[in-house]
């Protein structure tokens, strides 16, 4: 490479000058679009939702009705839908993921990792919409002739097993928890997996050293030290549970009510969205659907920082708070 | 036995220096090592290694690096079980029974047969359960204080650490990292303590701490260590075994066991050339 | 058997005890196995259920025409429309997404203070943990209220959820420019923006080739934001980004719904076309990711 000279031509000089101005002011405008971004987002949700808060209130958040021929909506339904099938999914999806994570990072021997390990991934690219069509079609009918049945017979003197299992085609709560597990399965495995795998093998080796057993190890270190994380992770998948519209909407049967059972139908926030999106019949259901948007907003922005917190918290301890 | 061809240690000498046990008629094997090979995949790491380890005595192991000293410790608690690659051959007898014959349980051998390793490795927990974590976990949860305190005694830590048991053990000195994993590994009761550069990544004064507690714990412990340090060597092993590498007919390298005798004797007159440039510097 | 040694002896010692820890760890890693296993078998099921209920459609007429209706309610036809609408809105939606992504990349990992970085940085989390049905919900307030539904609007629908995508695998492959890159031309008195054009991006390229495959697959799949955006549309083909277009996604939804079983074949179809592409696309992210890797760390 040529020497550089120390006196550079003045025009060059100001060229670059103005190149680095450029570049500045580009990049920032990308960075900040970011941010103004998210702002916008969020007051045009709000914004949206004004005409519903004023009639309202906050009461929407606890009122059961949503008759858009009485022109009365409220979310309680809808709140109480998504919780359940998130809860639900993450029951499922937690031990799922967190076992597959243990086994792609413990136990798998290679061969089998990295093939297992792209098939989960795989499993995270499946879209949301192809997972609801198989939800209708195959996994609905299977619900309502057999698993729904199955669960009844033996679990029917539980109150959330004891519904009618005919009534609406396999479409229902229980069948969306299901579709949702499948979609947090994957995302929370991989981060698991990151976070297994980032565990030194030196404490492993200290634990194995004592006379443990491979899962006393798992559970006295590799665990123990990656809560926090996995914590977060499991958040992650909830969120991703909490907000999605599509797949949910196609098996949960759009129904607002509480329903008597896991079989029964119901709806969430997202899905609810998503079923009103051609045809509201009035500007207050439209702001309605704004008012539903604004809560998963907020309900996904508690998410997003709750697993910032844990993260920034499990540092701490890490370094031993020294 | 090919043991006994090695090591050709007579009932002798030694001793002057403090606490050398006399290495006399009177000792009892602990580990006796025939044959043993270990490979990784294809690649040989050590090559025939045979040798007795006895009873409270403190075994050094030392030898240019990549000559598989820590391969070598490793088979004798089978932590090589866990490298997949790994391949063992020949018999490590403990007491008479082959650790690797098929009703051995190898978490049941690592109980017995402790480790402490190069680097500090304590759990992101506190002292205590730093200690405790092992008894609970194979049960011996009577008494768990007293036991906890007798092992961190043992390590020479109880009186670092006795106020602040609850507290991190991650905020403690390295020096102080490295004792704490030597108590927790006391503290399940081992018969055998395998170390494998225990001071390496220590300062002087904790590296002569551990030393000195070398000296205490092998009334009770038999004590075999990996060391680069041949005045550690000296100063704490009452035999040593001094492992080089071999270049194969084919080009490969792969570690043996070149001299095993008191350790007085493979310092001051070593009876195999290599042992001999290795002791005075003249080689790695 | 001979006498074994007493202290030989415990190293099969089998008490009640150890028995229990033993058969607590095969459970344990039964679980795992099968957990594992479970996943497997899922994304099996679904591809094979996908792929063999769409088979019967899938010939060359179904990627050259465009639906239409029997006058008994059945579907005819293929999904070309579907399949033009959804490459103007995933291509529109990339053109939109990488330039502000690369360069807030750039922004946040080499140019930006640290408070300010650690802003954005937040705001792209954010921004990637949104609910795409609010990202939809947001794009019909601020474009499709006033000037209607287009491909346009989706797209930019899509490229918000792409953004975050995008920005963060350039921030991870930035993170692996050896900073002597950067030394190296800040000695030469090569000011900042050369050192920027000519040495960091070229080198962070498998980065945003990583990210930006990511994105296509993510967003070629997506739904929701499109339903408020670009969902009224003609079965006909259009190359007009400003009329709304059909989309695969957006087919699959619709057909499912559908009570005639010859619109399920049809969906089932249309979701082979999409998964397959998704997949691949998906694939070639996991091998620029490998790539970019080892070049940077190589
Ligand atoms: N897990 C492994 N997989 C493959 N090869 C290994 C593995 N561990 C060690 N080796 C190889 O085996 C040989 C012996 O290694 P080992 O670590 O036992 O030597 P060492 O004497 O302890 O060296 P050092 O003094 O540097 O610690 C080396 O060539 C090393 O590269
Ligand atoms: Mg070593």
């Amino acid at each position: 490479m040529s020497v550089v000279p120390t006196e550079f031509p003045a025009g060059r000089r100001f060229g670059d000058r103005i190149g680095d101005r450029v570049l500045y002011g580009l990049t920032a405008a990308a960075g900040l679009g970011a941010v103004a971004l998210i702002i916008g987002i969020a007051y045009k949700v709000f914004d949206g939702s004004s005409l519903a808060f004023s009639k309202f209130g906050f009461g929407f958040i606890v009122d059961e009705v949503w008759n858009p021929v009485k022109n009365q909506f409220g979310a309680l339904d809808l709140i109480w839908g998504t919780a359940v099938t998130s809860f639900i999914a993450i029951l499922f999806a937690a031990p799922l993921a967190i076992g597959i994570a243990l086994y792609l990072t413990e136990l798998a021997p290679r061969v089998l990792r990295d093939a297992i390990g792209a098939l989960v991934e795989m499993l995270a690219a499946i879209p949301s919409v192809i997972l609801g069509l198989w939800g209708i079609l195959v996994l609905g009918p299977f619900m309502q002739h057999d698993l729904e049945p199955f669960l009844k017979s033996f679990l029917g003197w539980l109150p959330i097993f004891s519904g009618d299992t005919n009534a609406n085609g396999g479409k229902g709560i229980l069948t969306a928890s299901i579709i949702l597990t499948i979609m947090a399965v994957p995302i929370i495995a991989s981060v698991a997996r990151e976070l297994f795998a980032s565990v030194p093998a030196d404490l492993k080796d200290g634990a194995r050293a004592l006379g443990a057993t491979r899962w006393e190890v798992v559970r006295g270190v590799v665990l123990h030290a990656t809560r926090p994380g996995l914590a977060a992770a499991v958040i992650l998948g909830l969120g991703r549970a909490l907000g999605e519209a599509i797949a949910v909407t196609q098996v949960i049967g759009s129904v607002t009510q509480i329903p008597n059972s896991l079989f029964g139908t119901g709806d969430t926030l997202a899905s609810r969205i998503a079923a009103q999106y051609q045809g509201y019949g009035s500007n207050l259901q439209a702001s309605s659907l704004f008012y539903l948007a604004a809560i998963l907003l907020v309900f996904s922005l508690v998410v997003n920082f709750g697993a910032q917190l844990i993260v920034r918290r499990f540092e701490f301890q890490n370094t031993g708070g020294s | 036995m090919s043991g006994d061809t090695i090591l050709n240690v007579a009932p002798i000498e030694i001793a002057q220096s403090r606490e050398r046990r006399p290495v006399t008629a009177a000792r009892e094997t602990v580990f006796d090592i025939r044959n043993l090979s270990v490979s990784y995949g294809k690649t040989p790491a050590v090559k025939d290694v045979s040798f007795e380890i006895y009873r409270n005595m403190v075994t050094a192991i030392i030898g240019p690096s990549g000559c598989g000293k820590s391969t070598f410790i490793r088979t004798l608690n089978r932590m090589n079980d866990l490298v997949p690659s790994a391949k063992v051959e020949g018999d490590v007898l403990y007491h008479g029974q082959d650790l690797y014959a098929s009703r051995v349980d190898p978490v049941q051998v690592r109980r017995k047969i402790g480790m402490v390793f190069q680097r500090p490795n304590p759990f992101p927990k506190s002292i205590f359960d730093n200690v405790a974590w092992g008894l609970r976990v194979l049960g011996m949860k009577d008494n768990l204080k007293d036991r906890v305190q007798h092992a961190l005694e043992q390590a020479a830590l109880w009186d670092d650490v006795r106020h602040r048991l609850k507290k991190s053990a991650l905020g403690l000195s390295g020096g102080q990292q490295q004792r704490l994993c030597i108590a927790r590994a006391l503290a399940v009761e081992p018969e055998v303590l395998l170390m494998d550069e225990p001071a390496s990544s220590l300062d002087p004064i904790a590296t002569s701490r551990i030393e000195d507690l070398m000296h205490t714990l092998k009334r009770d412990y038999t004590i075999v260590i990996v060391t680069h340090n041949m005045q550690q060597a000296a100063r704490v092993a009452d035999l040593t075994a001094f492992f080089s590498l071999d270049v194969l007919p084919d080009g490969a390298r792969t570690g043996l066991l070149v001299e095993y005798d008191a350790t007085e004797k493979i310092f001051t007159q070593p009876s195999d050339k290599r042992t001999e440039d290795y002791v005075t510097g003249r080689f790695g | 058997m001979t006498d074994v040694d007493p202290r030989a002896q415990q190293l099969f010692l089998t008490d009640g005890r150890v028995r229990r820890r033993r058969i607590v760890n095969r459970v344990m890693e039964g679980l795992a196995t099968v957990a594992s296993a479970t996943a497997v078998a899922v994304l099996v099921i679904v591809v094979v259920s996908v792929v063999r209920n769409g088979w019967p459609a899938l010939n060359a007429n179904f990627f050259t025409t465009s639906p239409s209706f029997s006058a008994f309610g059945e579907s005819q036809g293929g999904i070309l429309s579907s399949i033009v609408g959804s490459v103007i809105l995933v291509a529109f939606a990339t053109l939109f997404a990488v330039p502000v992504g690369v360069l807030g990349a750039i922004f946040v990992s080499e140019l930006a203070p640290r408070r300010l970085a650690n802003v954005v940085r937040l705001a792209l989390d954010v921004i990637n943990g949104l609910p795409t049905i609010v990202t939809g919900i947001f794009v019909f307030s601020a474009l499709v209220l006033a000037q209607g539904q287009s491909a346009l609007a989706g797209s930019l629908a899509l490229a918000i959820i792409a953004l975050p995508l995008i920005a963060r695998s350039t921030q991870e492959v930035l993170r692996l420019v050896p900073s002597s890159y950067r030394e190296a031309g800040l000695a030469l008195g090569a000011p900042r923006w050369r050192t920027v054009v000519g040495i960091i991006l070229p080198t962070s390229l498998g980065g945003i080739l990583t990210g930006t495959t990511l994105a296509v697959a993510r967003v070629a799949g997506e739904t929701a934001p499109l339903l408020f955006t670009t969902s009224l549309a003609a079965t006909t083909v259009t190359w007009d980004p400003t009329q709304p277009v059909q989309s695969m996604p957006l087919t699959i939804f619709q057909y499912a719904e559908q009570p005639d079983p010859s619109f399920h074949t049809k969906a089932w179809a249309t979701g082979a076309v999409l998964l397959f592409f998704v997949l691949l696309v998906s694939l070639a992210s996991k091998f620029f990711l490998a790539r970019a890797r080892r070049k940077l760390s190589g």
